[in-house]
């Protein structure tokens, strides 16, 4: 049985030889520990899956793999030998394949071209080589086709065949699919499923990444969970063999959402709920796209004082639905109330008058124009209305006093009003942003990751004036890919996944049992109790 | 009108059109291998008037034209290696360094000339021509399509060269991933940078050719400033080519022969205004920008510097 404690013991190659391994590998970006000290064994053989949340370094993984990034400490080994992976070309002449979680096939090219991206520019392409080896790949691996297709007109899946096929006709001995079964349909995930198995029973090993715990179960040889940069625990094919998918999702939830014993649980907020309902979604949906999830009827209500947290790891429709409520996005069907009127017809402009806010996650982009100053950024969603503009004609005094007063509310830190605002630190435009949706009458405020990119300090104080809003009445909904944050401060959970809501559950503080349920939720399982389809 | 259509005026017009349609050729050439690999190469112009200065003085210096074409494509490629430095290795703006580089060619070959024969503008002797025997003695045609410069017809074979290279070899398609999904060719194991290092340089020389060849066969002297903007038609060639050479050479002929109308026109003693005629050039760029402007379709991540992990 695999424990998370002793992961480094249970890596004894049980399937065929260890083709590739990491041994101790550290990598840092600026400000964070993305992967630390791993070692994993990669064996032949073996689909071996790699399961974690947004940031558990899954993605740093796969590039350091891919040679896309190199280890700040520690090194790779290739068929037992030390090895650097110091670009793309090397990593793929040591063997290693990665299909990409975004197609990394040129969409004007033929599929023919495509297959044969990267060989030298003076050969020319051997359309009979290919189409033999093509042949070949049909046989053993119904991998067909049509070589003469303009890549962008296919099919997502179709597309991934294409990597996979480009993979196969390298001699790859390891292929790395990176969040591969995200943009498939089940009935297509199912095929990759397959496929994977065929193609280790080739003797290939196969590394695949994944959120989804069903599929870790049904399609893997061995798991092993990544939590916060750092191997969290691996179940070896044989432990994996002799459990139940529910046994097994247990372990894995537990590795992956259960607390380390070094931290203790957050203290949870006093809620100040109230027994009004200020906002009430019924069935709301939006269009989707391949690139855009949409939502799937979205249910769920939100009391005065109350805050709603909703929980799920990034990218599966959190920003879609935060936007949809503020207006920003269409809605295909569906209903938003507020305050007891139907607004789900009604412009950006007009929910905001009514008191429903809008901080979007998206900072510097979406949220303000880094080159205005602070005070202009602090009416941007007020252009032309009074007491800012009179008649048309702006009244740069009175923004300013605006802008002066809320610096001071909100402990804003900057030289003056009159800084471009993109001079200032994320913290401290997190805090203009605040104070300008918190103006005037707000009785809903849709907080997108509030704290996400702020530095220890910067959390706990947003994190206060979170509970100071809706201790003030207002209802907040809270959307964060933090779990300690959700539990910390919300008094109910929604869990949201494929543009869906799993379950919404009561924050009764039960810590531990709790953090599992959602856990269980966000990795894509849905709650018996609290949902009815 | 019938009086224009002498065989002076037709034979002055057709020599005209090809003498003024190969530098913009080549230039248009090289411009389509950078834009191809996703490298908007604006200091095209520069690279033409190094090119025009180095091949000028060689030329007049070891007074062989082919020593000179050899100075003007080395001119080029100075000017095009701080461009690749700079804007592929370094991953600066491209449209800045490269209005940077023609703005700072222009000064520096203008002061160099200055230094070296001040008010003076020296001449090379008349240009060898290659007669086909036969073809040559035609009327109208004969000595404006058969009697001209070697590098002429190089030029041509170049052009057929290339389109071949784009067609029958990995090179098409390698530069088009470049300019499209520079990261899909990285993982694919290609090299972006070597490769777009590689097609700033190919168009540096090109259009360091283009230069000398305006220089040394077209006017035979060095003027500050002779360019005249025909390494921005270029650009404009390449962006309406869609990445085939002869439409390239298509476009460099129209617009080769409205060049050399002004000067037909003149010759034949015509009385439109000067100042209308020499308009004509002009005139064509637009017209055929504001026809033919649609068509344009340029690789996905023009302009942009790939950088590895930046996604």
């Amino acid at each position: 049985m695999a424990q998370p404690a002793n992961a480094a013991e249970t890596l004894s190659p049980s399937g065929g030889a260890e083709l590739v391994g990491l041994v101790n590998v550290t990598k840092r970006f600026p400000g964070v520990v993305a992967v630390d000290d791993v070692s994993l064994a990669i064996n032949a053989g073996e689909v071996h899956v790699l399961l974690g949340e947004n940031g558990a370094g899954k993605s740093t993984l796969v590039g350091i793999l891919a040679g896309l990034q190199e280890p700040d400490e520690g090194h790779l080994s290739v068929n037992g030998k030390r090895t650097r992976l110091a670009s793309p070309s090397a990593s793929l002449d040591a063997g290693i394949s990665t299909v990409f979680q975004h197609s990394m096939l040129v969409p004007t090219l033929s599929v023919l071209e495509n297959l044969i991206l990267g060989a030298p520019w003076w050969q020319s392409s051997h359309r009979a080589g290919v189409e033999a080896r093509m042949d070949e790949l049909k046989r053993d691996f119904a991998l067909s086709l049509p070589l003469d297709a303009r890549t962008g007109d296919l099919s997502l899946g179709q597309q991934q065949q294409i990597e996979i096929a480009r993979a196969l006709l390298r001699d790859s001995r390891v292929l790395i699919l990176d969040e591969a079964t995200s943009m498939l349909t089940p009935q297509g995930a199912e095929e990759l499923g397959a496929r994977m198995r065929q193609l280790t029973d080739k003797g290939l090993a196969v590394i695949f990444i994944t959120h989804k715990l069903s599929e870790a179960y049904h399609f893997g040889h061995r798991i092993s969970v990544l939590k916060q940069g750092r191997l969290a625990g691996q179940l070896a094919p044989e432990a994996l063999s002799a459990l139940s998918e529910a046994e097994a999702i247990e372990q894995v939830v537990t590795m992956m959402f259960g607390r380390s014993s070094d931290s203790a649980e957050p203290i949870r907020r006093k809620t100040t709920a109230t027994a009004q309902i200020v906002l009430s979604v019924e069935g709301l949906c939006t269009e989707g796209d391949n690139d855009v999830l949409g939502l799937d009827r979205i249910t769920l209500d939100l009391k005065a004082g109350e805050i709603l947290g909703i929980a799920g790891i990034d990218g599966n429709g959190q920003k879609q639905l935060a936007e949809a409520l503020a207006g920003q996005r269409p809605v295909t069907s569906g209903r938003v109330s507020f305050d007891g009127a139907d607004i789900t017809g009604l412009s950006v402009s007009e929910r905001r008058r009514r008191g429903l806010r809008y901080l979007t996650d998206d900072r510097l982009e979406e949220g303000t124009v880094g080159a205005f100053a602070v005070a202009e950024n602090t009416v941007l969603k007020d252009i032309g209305e009074p007491p800012f503009w009179v008649s048309g004609i702006e009244r740069p005094a009175r923004i300013a006093d605006h802008a002066r007063d809320l610096i001071k509310r909100f402990a804003v830190s900057t030289p003056s009003e009159a800084t471009p605002i993109g001079r200032l630190s994320g913290g401290n435009i997190q805090k203009v942003l605040l104070g300008r949706e918190l103006t005037g009458e707000a009785k809903v405020v849709v907080f997108n990751k509030p704290t996400y990119g702020l530095d220890l300090q910067n959390i706990d104080a947003s994190r206060d004036r979170l509970g100071a809003v809706a201790a003030d009445g207002t209802g907040v909904i809270l959307i964060s890919t933090d779990l300690d944050e959700l539990m910390a401060l919300s008094d109910r959970i929604a869990v949201i996944e494929g543009g869906r809501i799993h379950g919404i559950i009561e924050n009764d503080g039960t810590g531990e049992a709790l953090r599992l349920r959602i856990g269980r939720l966000m990795a894509g399982e849905m709650d018996k109790e609290t949902v009815e389809v | 009108m019938d009086a224009l259509l002498t065989d002076a005026f037709l034979s002055s017009l057709l020599t005209g059109a090809i003498v003024a349609a190969i530098p913009i050729l080549l230039a248009g050439l090289g411009e389509q291998m950078s834009e191809k690999a996703g490298v908007l190469n604006i200091g095209i112009e520069g690279m033409m008037l190094m090119g025009a200065y180095i091949g000028f003085l060689v030329a007049f210096e070891t007074h062989s034209i082919w020593l000179g074409f050899l100075g003007g494509i080395l001119g080029g490629m100075m000017v095009s290696a701080i461009m690749a430095f700079l804007c592929v290795r370094l991953g600066l703006n491209q449209i800045v360094i490269g209005i940077g580089l023609t703005i700072g060619a222009e000064g520096l070959t203008a002061l160099l000339h200055h230094f070296q024969f001040s008010r003076t503008y020296p001449r090379l002797p008349a240009p060898v021509r290659v007669d086909v025997p036969g073809l040559t003695d035609l009327p109208v045609i004969g000595s404006s399509l058969f009697g001209r410069h070697p590098i002429v017809y190089l030029a041509l074979l170049g052009m057929i060269v290339l389109a071949l290279l784009y067609r029958r070899t990995n090179l098409g398609m390698t530069l088009r991933a470049a300019g499209e999904k520079p990261s899909a060719l990285d993982v694919a194991g290609g090299s972006v940078g070597r490769l777009r290092v590689a097609a700033v340089m190919f168009t540096g020389a090109m259009a360091g050719l283009g230069g000398a060849y305006l220089a040394n066969i077209g006017a035979g002297l060095f003027l500050p400033f002779m360019t005249g903007g025909a390494g921005f038609i270029g650009i404009v060639l390449a962006m309406l080519a869609r990445g085939r050479p002869l439409w390239v050479l298509i476009g460099a002929l129209i617009f080769g022969a409205a060049l050399s109308l002004t000067t037909a026109l003149q010759v034949a003693g015509s009385n439109i205004p000067t100042d209308v005629i020499q308009m004509l050039p002009f005139a064509a760029v637009m017209l055929v920008l504001v026809l033919f402007g649609r068509r344009a379709k340029l690789p996905a991540a023009l302009g942009i510097a790939y950088e590895r992990g930046a996604r």
